[in-house]
């Protein structure tokens, strides 16, 4: 006598094939949605902002007149804004990640440092925006300026960095230690000369990824207060500024249709910032991974 | 002449004070680095709770907590913070509903059923998904969301619920698909066989062996969505008005607390005044709110760690 | 000034090993070393005498501690976080575990070549210029003169000579060994230890790197791991046969292949386990 019962399974089989079919294609339209999203913003950025687009919007400040507004200053100011972040994120980033990584003992310290950074990573921006403007634009007196901007978004990518530098200092092989401490080297020797070397792509990567999340932030900046009408460009770190993002929302927020365009030609600036900072990371990645 | 490698590492070993203070300045400097995001923790905590301290010594923390009425500026200032998180759940849970059947679905079609071709297109554009700056989002969400909605939903206002609401999710979904799929990924190949070789469908194995095996991974994934839908600020303070109110209904001009907070800061209150203290009280409020997502998505992953 | 030379003279009083036959001094000295990973004890009371300017040779099926045992000769072992030990080692006659003993010292008198070439993701010259570099040696001119040198002695400069910029990765498995060897004797060190050097080479390469012990040993004392037995017996002088963690057998190679005391030893030699 047969337990199971073969006529039962062969008609159920079709069932389950077309289920199966259609799940297939269900998960795939899912995966598209993206896709399509995607495609579905860029053409319209593209084609709206593409007419404001052109030397004059890239070389003139902003302008009540939607025709004459310009772009420099945001450039400009996005670039101080790097020149602050950049060092001291990448600085305290990979310290942190060769701290955890090459000196810290497992411990209640360590234990507790890497939770603390983990939280870090989901903290909303807008309270580091709040910590900015409380700490370094009032307590530490540095007002609306490059620095408070540079060093609040430092704070925010930090975890970016700590999280992609440890990765890249792992994927060092214990052969390379040993080979390093059986010379005689120090354990700093080897941090200098054998794992930073290796680990610089990797670090590199990672923290130009973190870069181009800050260069796209708007809210803390927001909060410091960076301005979003200047008719200048910055002299130096404590100038106040305005950056990319801000330049956009604040176009976005006006309500006569032009400075929509404008906001758009704005996007397509910021995108192609954006896309170059990814390219440049991918190149780092692919020249070395071989 | 033979160099005598041997005597010149001696002679180097005797005056290389610079290498001795390196090799113990550099821990230590390294722990400062460390300990700088220890320091930036404790920062948020204290600035937060000592603006808020000053916020509550002029408006009653029961005011705060229970009122329904949320309205800082004018001549009767009044403090419920209730309508701003209803605000923030409304778009939350709009948000979700976008993102986590999507970016689940997402995650199953890229581990269980994609070819590895249609994986090395699909898995950069969510990438670039998720790249992109949430004020471009907020204006896809304004100028064309909003129109495209407008054509479905009769007399919809320009600052609505609905459309930053959905767009959070289209934001979101890369991070729920990313770390979903990982999930789903880290599920030994060998279930997969053993159900397959019964004669099983992919869906089948889907459903039935990895996603079960994965399920952990895949509620972090969301509770972690879920805290960044809340956390998520230009495309609700861009799309979303700012008309704190009590509502489930999408189609309704709304405010968030993060959207509060750029509303203040963009200079409707003064230095000193109740409603700068205000920002504080509400980013308290969402820090709480994020920061017991996270541990709750911490908690999830690591006590429910299936050991293949 | 303590030169080697007066280091081994030193020594050579406290010799206890092997006075019959060979007079040769002791540059290790091995006295009941134990040593476990975590509550796994990887060495039992190991106790034994290395000789210098001489290959010794240590055997045993996998497993049994070689390994670890050499490792902790230059104190590399400790890069394991869980390891205790007890015993004592000495090595000229200092015991290396004592409290204040610089094992940074230690590992530039004792270089180590590994199972695996490890070159360093730099250039054949940096390679080379790396030990010496951290030891405090900048000048290009004594820099080029010792990676030169090094080289040769590792029999390998004249199939590198003129690529010494291209990275290491691009040389094949034998030649990389040959400069983690080159880039040991780049410090002068006076013992090389070897993590079973060929195990992961070509027969030819093979070949090659037993020469290069053989033409290394009068100037250095050398202890290698193999699991090869004709490898011991080709090229050592002394070898010692651990099991489970113990030395069964510690005599000179000939005597220990062809007339074996431990009958243990025997098996293993002869094929009946391992």
């Amino acid at each position: 006598m047969n337990l199971v019962d073969k006529q039962t399974v062969q008609s159920s089989m079709t069932k389950r094939l077309v289920k199966n079919r259609l799940a297939n294609s269900l998960f795939f339209l899912a995966a598209a949605f993206g896709i399509v999203v995607l495609a579905i913003l860029l053409y319209r950025i593209y084609s709206e902002g593409m007419g404001y687009l052109d030397w004059n919007f890239l070389t003139s400040f902003a302008s009540r007149f939607p025709e004459e507004a310009g772009i420099k200053a945001a450039i400009v100011g996005s670039l101080w804004l790097m020149a602050v972040t950049a060092p001291v994120s990448l600085l305290l980033g990979v310290g942190t990640a060769i701290y955890l990584e090459e000196y810290a003992k497992e411990n209640k310290v360590t234990r507790f440092i890497r939770m603390n950074i983990s939280n870090l990573a989901g903290v909303p921006s807008v309270v580091f925006g709040l910590l900015g403007l409380t700490v370094f634009v009032r307590l530490m007196e540095m007002g609306r300026s490059i620095m408070a901007g540079g060093l609040t978004m430092s704070l925010l990518i930090l975890p970016i960095i700590v999280v992609s530098s440890q990765e890249a200092i792992r994927a060092i092989p214990k052969e390379q230690y040993e080979a390093s401490f059986a010379m005689g080297a120090t354990r700093w020797q080897t941090v200098l000369r054998v794992v930073l070397p290796a680990a610089i792509p990797g670090i590199l990567t990672g923290g130009i990824l973190a870069l181009s999340r800050a260069i796209g932030e708007t809210a803390p900046l927001l909060m410091i207060g960076a301005l979003s009408f200047i008719a200048y460009l910055p002299e130096n770190v404590w100038s106040g500024f305005t950056v990319l993002p801000i330049q956009i929302f604040n176009w976005t927020g006006r309500p006569q249709e032009e400075f929509h365009l404008v906001a758009s030609s704005g996007i397509i600036v910021l995108l192609i910032v954006l896309l170059l900072m990814n390219s440049i990371a991918v190149l780092i990645r692919n020249k070395f991974s071989k | 002449m033979e160099v005598n490698v041997k005597n010149m590492i001696k002679q180097k070993e005797t005056n290389r004070f610079f290498l001795r203070f390196t090799e113990k300045a550099a821990p230590v400097f390294f722990l400062l680095c460390a300990a700088i995001s220890v320091l930036t923790t404790i920062g948020i905590i204290l600035t937060l709770l000592v603006e808020t301290t000053a916020f509550f010594s002029r408006v009653s923390f029961w005011e705060f907590i229970s009122g329904t009425e949320w309205w800082p500026f004018g001549e009767n200032p009044t403090y419920g913070v209730l309508p701003l998180i209803a605000g923030t759940m409304l778009i939350t849970a709009i948000a979700m509903m976008v993102a986590l059947p999507i970016g689940l679905a997402s995650a199953i079609f890229l581990s269980e059923f994609a070819s590895e071709q249609t994986r090395k297109i699909v898995k950069p554009v969510l990438e670039v998904l998720a790249g992109i700056p949430t004020i471009v989002y907020g204006f896809f969400a304004l100028t064309f969301v909003t129109p495209v909605l407008n054509t479905f939903i009769q007399d919809l206002p320009v600052f609505n619920a609905l459309s930053p609401g959905i767009v959070v999710g289209v934001m979101v979904i890369p991070m729920v698909a990313s770390l979903s799929e990982d999930a789903l990924r880290s599920v030994p190949n060998s279930m997969r066989e053993a159900a397959l070789a019964m004669g099983s469908t992919r869906l089948e194995v889907a459903m039935k062996v990895v996603l079960p095996a994965a399920l952990s991974g895949i509620i972090a994934s969301f509770v972690l969505g879920i805290s960044r839908a809340i956390g998520e600020t230009m495309i609700v303070a861009v799309a979303a008005g700012s008309t704190p109110k009590l509502t489930w209904d999408v189609t309704e001009s709304i405010q968030t607390m993060t959207g509060y907070i750029v509303q203040v800061s963009l200079g409707d209150a003064s230095y000193g005044s109740t409603a700068y203290y205000s920002i504080y009280a509400v980013g308290m409020t969402l820090f709480i709110f994020t920061f017991m997502m996270n541990i709750l998505s911490q908690y999830i992953s690591r006590r429910f760690k299936e050991d293949y | 000034m303590n030169t080697a030379a007066e280091r081994k003279h030193t020594f050579f009083a406290n010799t206890v090993a092997d006075e019959q036959e060979y007079v040769s001094k002791t540059i290790y000295n091995v006295d009941h070393f134990n040593l476990w990973y975590g509550d796994d004890q990887a060495l039992y009371d190991v106790t034994l005498a290395i000789p210098e300017n001489q290959v010794t040779a240590i055997i045993g099926p996998s497993g049994c501690g070689k390994s670890t045992f050499i490792k902790s000769l230059n104190r590399m072992v400790e890069l394991v976080p869980s390891v205790k030990m007890n015993g004592s080692i000495s090595y000229a006659g200092q015991d290396i575990f004592s409290s204040g003993y610089k094992v940074e010292q230690l590992r530039t008198d004792v270089g180590m070549v590994f199972q695996n070439p490890n070159p360093f993701p730099k250039s054949i010259y940096e390679n080379v210029a790396y030990g010496p570099k951290i030891h405090g040696i900048r000048k290009k001119k004594v820099l080029d003169e010792i990676v030169e040198k090094s080289l040769k002695g590792a029999a390998l400069w004249d199939e590198v000579k003129d690529r010494l910029q291209e990275n290491a990765s691009g040389l094949s498995g034998g030649q990389q060994q040959r400069l983690c060897i080159a880039r040991c004797l780049a410090i002068e060190p006076d013992v090389i230890l070897m993590d079973e050097p060929t195990s992961a080479l070509d027969p030819i390469a093979t070949a090659k790197v037993e020469e290069l012990v053989q033409s290394l040993k009068k100037d250095y004392s050398i202890v290698i791991v193999t699991h090869n037995m004709q490898q011991a017996a080709r090229i050592s002088d002394k070898t010692a046969f651990f099991l489970n963690g113990e030395v069964v057998e510690f005599e000179h190679t000939d005597k220990l292949f062809s007339n074996p005391e431990d009958r243990r030893t025997e098996d293993y030699i002869t094929g009946r386990f391992g």
